[in-house]
């Protein structure tokens, strides 16, 4: 089939308004992943999610249930056990591989077909039907209702907990809301590009729009710019050439960030002139003061 | 300047802080009243922070009474202003001076951003006051530890609190810098009448300022002007040996305190020393 009649096929037109449903969310939560530093426990999420997913398999429900209840479940525990994000690397560490453990055990329970738990891993877009992108939507709406609604104390107790802190927000409450947040976003990147590769919708484009600009607002809208572009392309792409989608959107998803580090660079140059100039900068004070 | 007639600020009655069997103050009694400037010493771990987190609200008293303003400390008072420790924030962080300062008045609320966002004026007056419009929409990250401190003076100074509580907020500044901090925070407190809490192991960048000094010591405190807390006498009673108190050129070095290797501190004179049940409580100098 041709790229221009595969256009007008359904399942063509449904798995690219999944994929802008699924790379909005994923721009949106990214920014305070990128933030907080707390990429492994995304990583955490979204393969914990792939357990459960798979225990769902043995149990002959929806694997997509699985993925979110247990993405979310596992989102809970790390949002009360990270209060700061950047802490307790090694927490994450020790969860994320007892449950992939419990996942390897579950796959070899399941008497069904590979492929099933293949496509969780790897990710299949075009697998997405209807009823599916109807529970992406749903769950996209609520996820950036909540972003929106909580935006300024999350970004608050991310980019400075302890004023945050002092100033009322809950730093507990914020860590486990954005897991949760992020869990949710993961349970829904993983239908598009898959367990393994979550980071490069959640990760890479929110990396590559933290260096293009310092405002945090048109941070967050870059992302999701990234995300949707990485996305869109990434699925006419593999319609072209018949290679998986998932490796098209990390390319594509990788090469904006490659950029983005070079104008940042330039930008950071400029900017740390500018700052140079307004003020000079006094000598670095020795350890031992001197009178 | 202080006494129970006065206007209350800060009022700590017999307060103690424990943290399960271990003591961290015992029956500590201050008044802190409007504009005043008042030095928080001690050791590392003697729970200098931990106080500014009762006053905060984010901590409670063991026992005893604390008001802020009259009435008990509540978490997120905006008559409460805060400047946290210096500390390094990414340089790739997405937050120009501009926002962190912008934080310190909504950062807290939840509910929709308005597009153009509320209060611009009140966060140009606050860059102004610390005079920081030159870098105000520079990436925080890539800004100097002053340039960063003076941020968080304004940030903390957007809600126009009466009361400022520092913790430690000159750590690895350099001198320049301190001192800029120091006059920010003591110009403010005597154009608004501020009270400001200073907690620090390092008295003499302040100590031109400094109104009051509560010294912390393992068991035991001692509250007095500054000449009067920082001699060898007061200090060697507070920790139970032999301490030093030296002025050298106009600066103050303590010499021989536990856990405070060439701490920086006083001046002769004398003070009250409280010390915790076991020790000779109520032992006046």
């Amino acid at each position: 089939m041709s790229f221009a009649n595969l256009l007008g096929q359904h399942f063509v037109h449904t798995a690219l308004l999944a994929g802008a449903v699924v790379a909005v969310l994923s721009g949106a939560v990214g920014i305070f992943v990128v933030i907080r530093s707390m990429s492994f426990a995304v990583h955490a999420v979204s393969e914990l999610g792939f357990t459960g997913a798979a225990g769902a398999l043995v149990l002959g429900v929806s694997p997509v249930l699985g993925l979110l209840v247990g993405s979310l479940i596992v989102g809970a525990v790390l949002g009360a056990l990270t209060v700061r994000g950047r802490e307790r690397d090694a927490a994450v560490g020790s969860f994320l591989a007892f449950g992939l453990g419990v996942g390897v055990l579950l796959i070899s329970l399941y008497r069904g077909y590979a492929t099933k738990a293949l496509t969780l891993l790897f990710g299949s877009i075009v697998g997405v039907n209807d009823a599916q992108l109807a529970v992406l939507g749903g769950v996209a709406v609520l996820v950036l209702a909540v972003l929106a609604f909580a935006y300024r104390p999350l970004l608050f107790s991310s980019v400075d907990p302890e004023a945050a802190e002092a100033r009322g927000v809950s730093l507990r409450l914020m860590s486990i809301l954005l897991l949760l947040l992020v869990a949710l976003a993961t349970a829904e990147a993983v239908q598009v590009v898959g367990v393994l590769l979550v980071l490069t919708l959640v990760i890479t484009p929110a990396a590559a729009a933290t260096r293009l600009t310092a405002r945090p607002m048109v941070a967050l809208v870059l992302s999701i710019v990234i995300a949707f572009g990485a996305t869109e392309g990434g699925i006419l792409l593999s319609l072209v050439k018949p290679w998986p989608t998932s490796f098209f959107i990390s390319a594509i998803s990788f090469a904006v960030y490659v950029v983005a580090r070079g104008v940042g660079a330039a930008r950071e140059t400029r900017a740390g002139r500018a700052v140079a100039t307004a003020e000079p900068r006094a000598p670095v004070r020795a350890a031992t003061e001197v009178p | 300047m202080s006494g129970p007639d006065g206007t209350s600020v800060v009022e700590l009655r017999g307060a103690s802080l424990h943290y399960g069997s271990h003591s961290l103050w015992e029956g500590l009694d201050l008044h802190v009243g409007p504009g005043e400037f008042i030095a928080v010493l001690g050791p590392n771990g003697v729970g200098k922070t931990s106080l500014l987190r009762v006053l905060l609200g984010l901590a409670q008293l063991s026992s005893g009474r604390v008001t802020v303003l009259g009435r008990p400390p509540r978490r997120g008072s905006p008559l409460v202003g805060y400047v946290p420790q210096q500390r390094a924030f990414d340089p790739g962080l997405p937050l120009r001076g501009r926002d962190l300062v912008h934080l310190g008045l909504d950062g807290h609320r939840w509910g929709l951003v308005r597009p153009v966002s509320g209060h611009p004026a009140l966060v140009s007056a606050a860059l102004n006051e610390v005079e920081a419009q030159a870098y105000a929409d520079a990436p925080v990250g890539l800004l100097s530890g002053g340039e960063q401190q003076r941020l968080r003076v304004a940030q903390a100074l957007i809600s126009d609190p009466a009361l400022l509580l520092c913790d430690e907020p000159l750590l690895s500044l350099d001198l320049n810098s301190q001192r800029v901090v120091v006059d920010l925070l003591d110009g403010r407190r005597h154009r608004h009448e501020t009270t400001v809490l200073f907690v620090t192991h390092e008295i003499n960048p302040i100590l031109p300022v400094v109104d009051r000094v509560l010294y912390l010591a393992p068991g035991s405190w001692a509250e007095g002007h500054p000449d009067e807390v920082l001699t060898s006498d007061t200090l060697s009673r507070l920790y139970g040996t032999s301490v030093d108190v030296l002025r050298v050129r106009g600066r103050v070095i303590v010499v021989g305190a536990p856990d405070e290797p060439d701490a920086a501190l006083g001046a002769p004179g004398h003070a009250h020393v409280h010390r915790s049940e076991h020790e000779d409580r109520g032992d006046r100098s």
